[in-house]
């Protein structure tokens, strides 16, 4: 029997999370270098799956299948080439997290870090289970950890906050699971790649698509749901926020990937013209808003619904740019707005206001923080050469094989993010030093020099060369356009 | 010749009974030996009860009484929950100045009553057993007397009971009229044409039946008498006549009556989805703990009953993980209340919780753990509990039950995580006393630790349930 090296990504943080459980609280430098190295060493395993994983294959890789509930539900993992970049997204984005907290958490670290690395064991979880029910499970159970960052380690309207994410979310997702205990009783199985393979009926799909949808969209966010979000956000500590842009809002776009597409095609196709609309709302009109806001955090987390509504546009395209850009995208956006949510965490934990008008002139005080936030709002409004580019250029390529008029609104949502972005960017760096507060403001420490830096050489790097990812994706996106189509065709023909 | 071997523990409780009186009445200040004394008697009574394991049902007294593997595992639930009950409230008890011998020889008759009624075939001997139990449980309910709450709940208890009672009787004359008879086993033959008459005695015997397990809308006592009366009975109110009650209604509508399911399938949807809903909405505005597990509760039966109105061996065996993994989450949310305690006085409002996780962090973590459970969040026991219910109901295609339920357990997420957010965000208060009894502690950890780790193998209490037959 192979090593279960899937599991053991799974599990490596939660028993760094009870190791830590016993380490004596005060013991701060002890406890953040377990969490440190915990999580380095599942980075670094998950660095290796992705070497050995086979490319030149389309099936699901490393599959785990063990007796979980008898007769009932069997424990299935595995990963091929999507989801394959979403655990390393995860995987890659956590150690900078525990890194950050060293300026942004005051009480409780022992707490906090035990938290984050239980986030990272069910994310992780998330994109790797091929059962539908050790989705939801690992899917909800997100919902605790994410609920006690916001609620313990926020900002003034934390409680509020807090709530608003656990109740919007939970209320989604309870549909979901209706949906799934349906499907085990019309196909018999939960297993997903069964469920591939047997197909659901299509008279069942409709219903069984708007259940998952409920729950994706509250988690994407999609437009209208998407007003916990801007919430979620401001009140979060800085690496709750990172985890909740950067990998959680993902679940939900794998999720449309890899359940609603792959599992409902008739449903898909006959929803497209819907997630055309709204996501086409989405890029529009919360772009618009985000050009009116002040705070930071804000502004980017109405950044980040319009992303996303770059994403859904670009995967229900049914297209191969279209798909591929919509996951080059996710991942492109988990590294950017991590990265300006880190920023936004630089000066928070300085100056302790988020409001852009308390801003401006950082770049006389702060000079490696402004070369950096530039890469990073170039990389956000997706200049040529940043990740954000390849992502959106071929989301909209996609789209326009589809609809000129779709794809023609969308590129208008392109400039607006230019707009809100550059003016942000002008607003906090540029300008004169009015604030008198600002002056004594020191630049990065080499803590957050190297995470910023890190974050900023692999936008660069993978703008100018993304063939590492788009290698992995590329035959698993394309087989899976195909059994796309063939079920389609098939349905169509018996019609 | 009656076999009376199979009715030994009923026989061994009822003689221990007697022997506890002498104990009591003939030596002075014995309240404390009575107390630990019947702790260990019921840890004999479920030894003798699990090794009874009748591999086939065996009828006794003209059968009117019936032992299978379902009514032994019953009694397994519900002689071990006691035993836990008794165990982690043996302080609270001794403080609170109830401790006097009558306390657990109440206790031990309320059980028998209850051990009666789960294994009864004919409606006599269910509704002795019924009142057994009922009567001893309305002396406890007003046990602490000088408390003028208590007293209230007690009077309470005791005339909205004895209603339901009489509701429950005229229901059982009717079906004896219309049947011809008062065992079960003949009642199902003797019905075979459905006559209206039945139909009426089922649904006052419902009526009687849901008022015990606080089923909207006979729910209204529930509150009042949990808040007033001691929490160590409140703590036996949520859990015992529950357990016992439902499996009643396990045996009446499954045996008897299963022909009429479609009739009476309608009456226990109307129930559930009830119970699911009231529960959840009046929860949100209450502001002690002791009434806000009461309409947690009436919530929480709402979905034991969504599995039996399924009318599947699975949504009755799903029925009855769902009870042990409510009463798992019950006993160890007791169990924190029994340690917010502060020189001998205890606490029960929702704002004592305040800030709880700072100076007591292996507390809140472990209530935090039951709570989530109780919300049915992943991947905790609760989850798993509604899970099963809803595939079950799901299975019969019952998708607007289904929906409801779990619409209302978001609601109901909102009053426990709203605990959450009085323990981990508010600002913190003075400490509690730390000096727990061993027995109290262990509860806690280990009902929590099993709360949490459930979902590595969930196999261990799918498999009491699984060979369980009733259809």
């Amino acid at each position: 029997m192979n090593f279960p090296i899937i599991s053991s990504l799974i599990l490596l943080p939660s028993i760094g999370a009870l190791f830590l459980f016993f380490i004596n609280s005060k013991n701060i430098t002890g406890i953040k270098y377990v969490s440190l190295f915990v999580s380095i060493i599942n980075f670094l395993i998950s660095i290796y799956l992705w070497l050995i994983f086979d490319q030149s294959s389309y099936e699901f890789q490393f599959v785990e299948s063990r007796v979980w509930i008898k007769d009932f539900i069997n424990y299935k993992v595995g990963v091929d080439g999507i989801s394959i970049l979403f655990i390393i997204l995860t995987t890659f984005i956590t150690p900078l997290c525990i890194l950050s907290v060293n300026s942004s958490i005051k009480s409780r670290l022992k707490e906090f870090l035990i938290a984050i690395l239980l986030m990272e064991t069910l994310m992780i979880g998330v994109f790797c289970s091929l059962d539908l029910v050790i989705f939801y499970l690992f899917f909800e159970g997100g919902l605790i950890p994410m609920f006690l960052i916001i609620g313990i380690w926020g900002g003034e309207r934390r409680v509020y906050s807090a709530f608003k994410f656990f109740l919007f979310t939970l209320l989604g997702s309870v549909l979901m699971l209706i949906a799934v205990i349906s499907i085990y009783w019309i196909a018999g199985t939960t297993d997903v790649e069964e469920l591939y393979k047997l197909g659901i009926d299509p008279k069942y799909q409709k219903l069984l698509w708007l259940a998952f949808f409920s729950s994706f969209a509250v988690k994407t966010p999609m437009w209208p749901v998407h007003t916990w979000l801007p919430d979620a956000h401001v009140e979060a500590p800085t690496a709750g926020s990172v985890l909740l842009a950067a990998v959680l809002l993902k679940m939900a776009g794998y999720g449309f990937i890899r359940f609603s597409i792959g599992l409902f095609p008739i449903a898909s196709e006959y929803f497209v013209p819907f997630i055309f609309i709204i996501s086409l709302i989405a890029i529009i009109y919360t772009s618009l808003v985000a050009l009116m806001q002040d705070d930071m955090k804000k502004l980017i987390a109405y950044s980040s619904v319009a992303h996303m509504g770059f994403v859904t546009l670009g995967l229900f395209t049914f297209t191969q740019q279209g798909v591929e850009g919509g996951i080059f995208q996710m991942i492109s956006h988990g590294i950017v707005s991590a990265a300006l949510f880190f920023s936004v965490g630089v000066v928070y934990d300085r100056t302790h206001s988020r409001r852009i008008n308390d801003y401006g002139g950082l770049v006389n005080v702060m000079p490696k923080y402004s070369i950096l936030l530039m890469v990073f709002t170039l990389g956000s409004l997706g200049l040529p050469g940043t990740t954000g580019f390849i992502g959106e250029f071929l989301i909209l390529m996609g789209t326009f094989k589809k609809s000129f008029l779709v794809a023609a609104i969308a590129s208008l949502g392109v400039i607006l993010g230019a707009a809100y972005m550059l003016w942000l960017y002008k607003r906090v760096v540029f300008g004169e030093l009015t604030n008198q507060k600002l002056l004594k403001i020191i630049d990065l420490n080499k803590n957050e020099l190297f995470i910023l830096t890190l974050l900023a050489l692999s936008i660069i790097f993978f703008g100018f060369y993304p063939d590492p990812f788009s290698n992995t994706y590329s035959l698993s996106v394309e087989n899976f356009l195909n059994e796309y189509n063939d079920k389609l065709n098939n349905y169509n023909l018996n019609q | 010749m009656i076999n009376l071997f199979y009715i030994s523990t009923e026989i061994f409780l009822s003689l221990s009974i007697l022997l506890l009186l002498i104990i009591g009445v003939f030596k002075k200040n014995s309240a404390s030996f009575v107390y630990n004394f019947s702790i260990i008697i019921l840890l004999f009574g479920l030894a003798i009860n699990i090794n009874l394991n009748p591999q086939s049902p065996i009828d006794l007294f003209n059968n009117s009484y019936k032992i299978d593997n379902f009514t032994t595992l019953i009694k397994s639930i519900i002689l071990i929950s006691t035993f836990l009950v008794m165990l982690c409230s043996f302080n609270y008890v001794k403080q609170n100045e109830i401790l006097k011998i009558e306390y657990p020889i109440l206790i031990l008759s309320s059980i028998l009553g209850m051990l009666v009624m789960v294994s009864s075939n004919d409606l006599m001997v269910f509704y002795v057993g019924l009142e057994l139990q009922s009567l001893a449980l309305y002396v406890l309910a007003a046990f602490k007397r000088d408390n003028i709450l208590s007293s209230e709940s007690g009077l309470k208890y005791f005339v909205l009971s004895a209603l339901s009672s009489g509701l429950l009787l005229y229901g059982c004359s009717l079906v004896y009229g219309f049947s011809s008879s008062t065992n079960f086993d003949l009642i199902y033959q003797n019905s075979e044409s459905i006559e209206y008459g039945i139909i009426f005695g089922i649904v006052f015997i419902l009526v009687g039946l849901a008022f015990k397990i606080t089923a909207v809308p006979f729910h209204m006592w529930a509150p009042d008498v949990y808040d007033g009366s001691p929490t160590s009975v409140t703590v036996i109110f949520a859990i015992l006549p529950k357990i016992a009650a439902l499996t009643v209604f396990i045996n009446f509508l499954y045996g008897p009556f299963l022909e009429m399911f479609d009739q009476w399938q309608a009456v226990i949807i109307f129930l559930s989805i009830g119970s699911m809903v009231f529960g959840a909405v009046a929860a949100i505005g209450q502001k002690k703990l002791k009434r806000l597990i009461a309409y947690s509760s009436i919530s929480h039966m709402g979905f034991a009953l969504a599995g039996l109105s399924v009318g599947t061996n699975e949504g009755i065996q799903n029925s009855i993980i769902y009870l042990i993994i409510y009463l798992i989450m019950n006993i160890a949310f007791f169990s924190c209340l029994f340690m917010l305690k502060r020189e001998n006085q205890y606490f029960d409002k929702v704002e004592d919780l305040s800030g709880l996780s700072k100076n007591h962090p292996l507390l809140s973590l472990s209530m935090m753990i039951i709570l989530f459970s109780l919300a049915g969040i992943p991947p905790l026991a609760g989850f798993f509990a509604k899970f099963y219910i809803f595939t079950a109901v799901i299975e019969q295609s019952m998708y607007f039950l289904a929906i409801v339920g779990l619409l209302s357990t978001v609601i109901a997420a909102f009053y426990y995580i709203r605990l959450i957010k009085v323990m981990y965000f508010d600002e913190q208060r003075e400490k509690y006393d730390l000096n727990h009894s061993f027995g109290l502690k262990m509860i806690l950890v280990v009902s929590s630790t099993i709360i949490l780790i459930y979902f590595i193998n969930p196999n261990i209490i799918n498999n009491f349930v699984s060979n369980i037959t009733i259809i």
